[in-house]
């Protein structure tokens, strides 16, 4: 979009595109020079072995056995090579740095809900600084989409009730097409938008436009309140029920005898399902907040509990 | 030599064979003849064909420009459904064994018909009554889930009749198992005293893994659509997390035998190649055990990569590697069916009849195709080209550049085997180099397209995609010209053609030494094998012979 002249080379954009981008063009040459190797072969002998032609036909029937194992023995070290290679990259993929900026993306039929972590909310378009890594956390709330991001070179399925994460590093600023690459119905052609890439100046002006909401916790930590969740899970509560205080990225034993890490899908899944996993020493009482709450507002909320475990870490 | 063919059909039309054996309708209905069924699958399977193509030329008309405009968006929908489910379900799976394999196994073995005559058209009606299921729900209002159907769009969100799709779809999966069944036992039991495994044409050894895939995966197609249904009818919580479900179960269910179908459509197009190859070059196969132990083990892996379906789906990091390493080695057995094809072409004395045609444009294109799927087996590459036209055109090489070719050179070879008649080569020639050149202007482009970005499914899109696809939807015109050509010439041919004899191509196999058409038992005398299969050594030698002693 940006750069039409580079045709049908799609944009670089992110610091997992040129990786990507070698093992294709690699593969296209291998896949190449196999592909030209039968067609002239094919064509060889189909001139010089024509019917009538002269070419000597003597032998014609050699020994299949070391053909068969050279041609089924010779592809595998290629093969397992890129194999690994491609494994590689998908691995590093697959694994967030510590310390990327956390954004959340909300999926429902045909829109992009993005919250940044400062409050600050979009719709089908996602603004960012080039050269810091963004980590995306994405749910549905209906059907499965995909977050595509062709210049960055990387997608990701966005599930119903499952978490999904993405990352990436943006190297070149621009604005990059988003696409739902998963088929979700009526309007999926047009469920996309745009991504923001900018300098860190222009970031920096782009945050200080408007006024600055609520951040992401300051919220969640509103619905806590509203939803009455303070009225159990606090230390002067007279129903028994855990502190949340501090509990985000520990471990938490449950009922069952099982250890869990406390990460954003358990804490949703005990907001959503609190019978599906009990926290020992506790009695099941927590009511489900199944259809009422946002998937916004959980987002919110997780975010708050998050936000109470750095405090807590603070305190000795 | 003019006077000898003219006379021909007069001696011809009164020799009794299956074609002439009753001349009713009933007697088309009721048959259980394998030959006469063999067509009845092919004039309905022809039929579905050009329904799931008039969606297809549509699709490629809206995407002549970026913002569409000649159907909505919730039409588009509904077409690529109806193209993909009509065009897997209705055509691809069905092609080669219901229509040559029907018609093949029994003359090739050397049997009188399959195990189960009656069970065999049984299957016919199950296909009939699921195709009129599929067709039913497409003119009632049609299904916009795609063909794939996945959860829980289609069991909670898709409006449409989804259920009479998945009913349809459901109903015709019977009619696959009881075919493959018999296939198998056919196959087991029926060969001809001497025609042992190894002496098997390898069309055989294909159509018995195909059958073996259809009767272990297709119950495992009817189990998810049963599911889903239960979902969608009772709100039964399977896949959708509102519920309690997990979507992704239903996409491990649904590849588990999707994938392997791809095998299904496949690997009987790699039969009829392994026929068409040795014939026209005067050769015997080259390394005929190792493409019979390639199509063996391509059936058996084909079983094991379906996770390959699932790399952006959240699946775990470590399957997704299983799945990777599993799929580069399933394209061995692939690569070793094309090398001993090209051999096979070695000093051998090469003519270039239609089928033959028909049969480099599979190697051609099946190669391009099984290659372009090393990209989407290689994780992170599949990361940035899952869903998109890449995948599209991925497989449409396999699909159609691969099994369609291979149908169309099957139904060339045994043409004049099936009818008695000859069609007109030129013409055949023609639409042969047609489809050929049609096909690729069609979906090379689409490789170029999903690496620059574009998802699939999108009835508009951004602009800078328009130049390729204006060039593919130029490119399918010229696929469909090449399409509708086949069906007038074959068409005249069964009138006016000329009379084809036993044995036009001089090929060796059982099927060659009966009378064309045959007649209703096949065989005048129950034939005996003495040799091994693509004996065309031995039979050019005594070509040559006799030539030498006419000389």
């Amino acid at each position: 979009m940006n750069n039409p002249s580079s045709f049908p080379f799609p944009e670089q954009a992110s610091n997992l595109a040129p990786g990507v981008d070698w093992i294709f063009y690699t593969l296209t040459a291998l896949c190449g020079a196999m592909t030209l190797l039968v067609v002239a072969l094919i064509t060889l002998f189909c001139v010089r072995y024509r019917r009538g032609s002269r070419a000597s036909r003597a032998n014609a029937n050699p020994r299949s056995l070391p053909w068969e194992v050279g041609w089924t023995l010779l592809p595998l070290p290629i093969f397992l090579a890129i194999f690994f290679w491609a494994a590689k990259t998908y691995f590093r993929m697959s694994r967030p740095p510590k310390g990327a900026m956390e954004i959340n993306v909300v999926a429902k039929q045909w829109m992009w809900k993005i919250q940044h972590s400062d409050g600050r909310r979009e719709i089908n378009e996602l603004h960012i600084p080039v050269g810091r890594a963004v980590k995306l956390v994405m749910i549905s709330q209906d059907v499965i989409h995909d977050f595509y991001v062709p210049a960055f070179r990387t997608k990701q399925d966005v599930l119903p009730g499952r978490y999904t994460t993405e990352w990436f590093t943006p190297t070149k600023p621009g604005k990059y097409h988003l696409f739902c690459a998963q088929y979700c119905g009526l309007d999926h052609a047009i469920m996309g938008g745009w991504i923001y890439v900018m300098m860190p100046a222009d970031y920096a002006q782009w945050l200080a436009q408007g006024q600055p909401p609520d951040s992401l916790a300051a919220r969640g930590e509103r619905v806590f309140y509203t939803l009455g969740c303070s009225g159990c899970h606090a230390a002067n509560s007279k129903i028994r029920a855990p502190l949340l205080d501090g509990i985000y990225g520990k471990p938490a034993p449950l009922s069952d005898g099982t250890i869990v890490t406390v990460d954003d899908q358990y804490l949703r899944d005990s907001i959503l399902l609190p019978n599906k996993q009990i926290a020992a020493g506790y009695e099941p009482v927590m009511p489900t907040f199944q259809n009422r709450i946002s998937e916004e507002d959980l987002t919110a909320v997780i975010a708050y509990l998050k936000s109470l475990g750095s405090v807590e870490r603070n305190d000795p | 030599m003019n006077t000898e063919t003219r006379e021909l059909p007069m001696t011809l039309e009164p020799r009794a064979n299956y074609l002439n054996d009753g001349h009713s309708i009933r007697s088309w209905l009721l048959t259980t003849d394998h030959k006469r069924i063999g067509l009845l699958y092919m004039v309905s399977i022809t039929l579905f064909f050009f329904v799931g193509g008039a969606a297809a030329a549509m699709m490629r008309l809206e995407l002549l420009r970026p913002q569409g405009g000649l159907v909505t968006s919730a039409l588009y929908n509904k077409l690529f459904t109806m193209h993909g489910v009509i065009m897997v379900w209705f055509f691809l799976i069905p092609s080669i064994p219901t229509v040559l394999g029907n018609f093949l196994v029994p003359l090739m073995i050397g049997a009188r018909d399959v195990a189960f005559p009656r069970l065999n058209l049984v299957s016919w009606y199950l296909f009939i009554a699921g195709g009129a299921s599929a067709l039913w729900a497409i003119i009632a209002g049609g299904v916009d889930t795609g063909w794939t159907f996945y959860t829980p769009y289609s069991s909670t969100y898709a409006n449409g009749h989804v259920l009479a799709m998945a009913a349809g779809i459901f109903i015709a999966g019977f009619g696959s198992i009881a075919t493959g069944l018999n296939f198998i036992v056919t196959i087991h039991k029926m060969r001809a005293p001497g025609l042992t495994w190894f002496r098997l044409p390898l069309f055989i050894w294909t159509i018995y893994t195909t059958s073996l895939i259809l009767v272990l995966a297709t119950p495992v197609l009817a189990i998810t659509l049963t599911l889903m249904a239960l979902e969608r009818l009772f709100g039964v919580g399977i896949f959708n997390p509102a519920m309690g479900g997990d979507p992704l179960l239903f996409q491990h269910l649904f590849w588990f035998y999707s994938h392997p179908a791809v095998y299904i459509m496949i690997l009987p197009s790699m039969g009829v190649v392994s026929e068409l190859i040795p014939c026209f070059s005067r050769k015997s196969i080259f390394g005929y055990n190792f493409i019979a132990y390639a199509t063996i083990s391509i059936g058996v892996f084909g079983f094991l990569v379906w996770g390959h379906h699932m790399f952006v789906s959240s699946q775990s990091v470590y399957a997704g590697m299983i799945f990777s390493i599993l799929s580069f080695l399933v394209s061995i057995p692939s690569a070793i069916k094309v090398f001993n094809w090209t051999a096979t072409l070695y000093k051998g004395s090469i003519t270039f009849q239609t089928p033959m045609l028909y049969a480099f444009g599979f190697i051609g294109l099946f190669t391009i195709g099984g290659l372009t799927g090393l990209f989407l087996a290689a994780l992170a590459v599949d990361v940035h080209l899952h869903d998109t036209y890449f995948v599209i055109a991925h497989f449409h090489y396999i699909m159609v550049g691969g099994a369609v070719m291979g149908y169309l050179g099957g139904l060339h070879f045994w043409w004049p085997k099936i009818t008695g008649r000859l069609y007109c080569e030129w013409l055949a020639k023609l639409a042969a180099v047609t489809i050929f050149a049609g096909f690729n202007l069609t979906f090379f482009p689409q490789f170029i397209l999903g690496f620059m970005g574009m998802p699939r499914r999108y009835p508009v899109y951004a602009p800078e995609f328009q130049v390729l696809n204006v060039l593919s939807t130029a490119g399918a015109s010229i696929l469909a010209i090449g399409y509708l050509l086949p069906l007038a010439y074959l068409l005249w041919s069964l009138r006016y053609g000329k009379p084809a004899g036993a044995n036009p191509w001089k090929a060796t196999g059982l099927e060659w030494k009966t009378s064309s058409p045959p007649p209703r038992d096949n065989f005048a005398n129950a034939p005996v094998v003495t040799e091994e299969p693509y004996n065309y050594d031995a039979q050019a030698a005594e070509l040559s012979l006799e030539e030498n002693s006419h000389a």
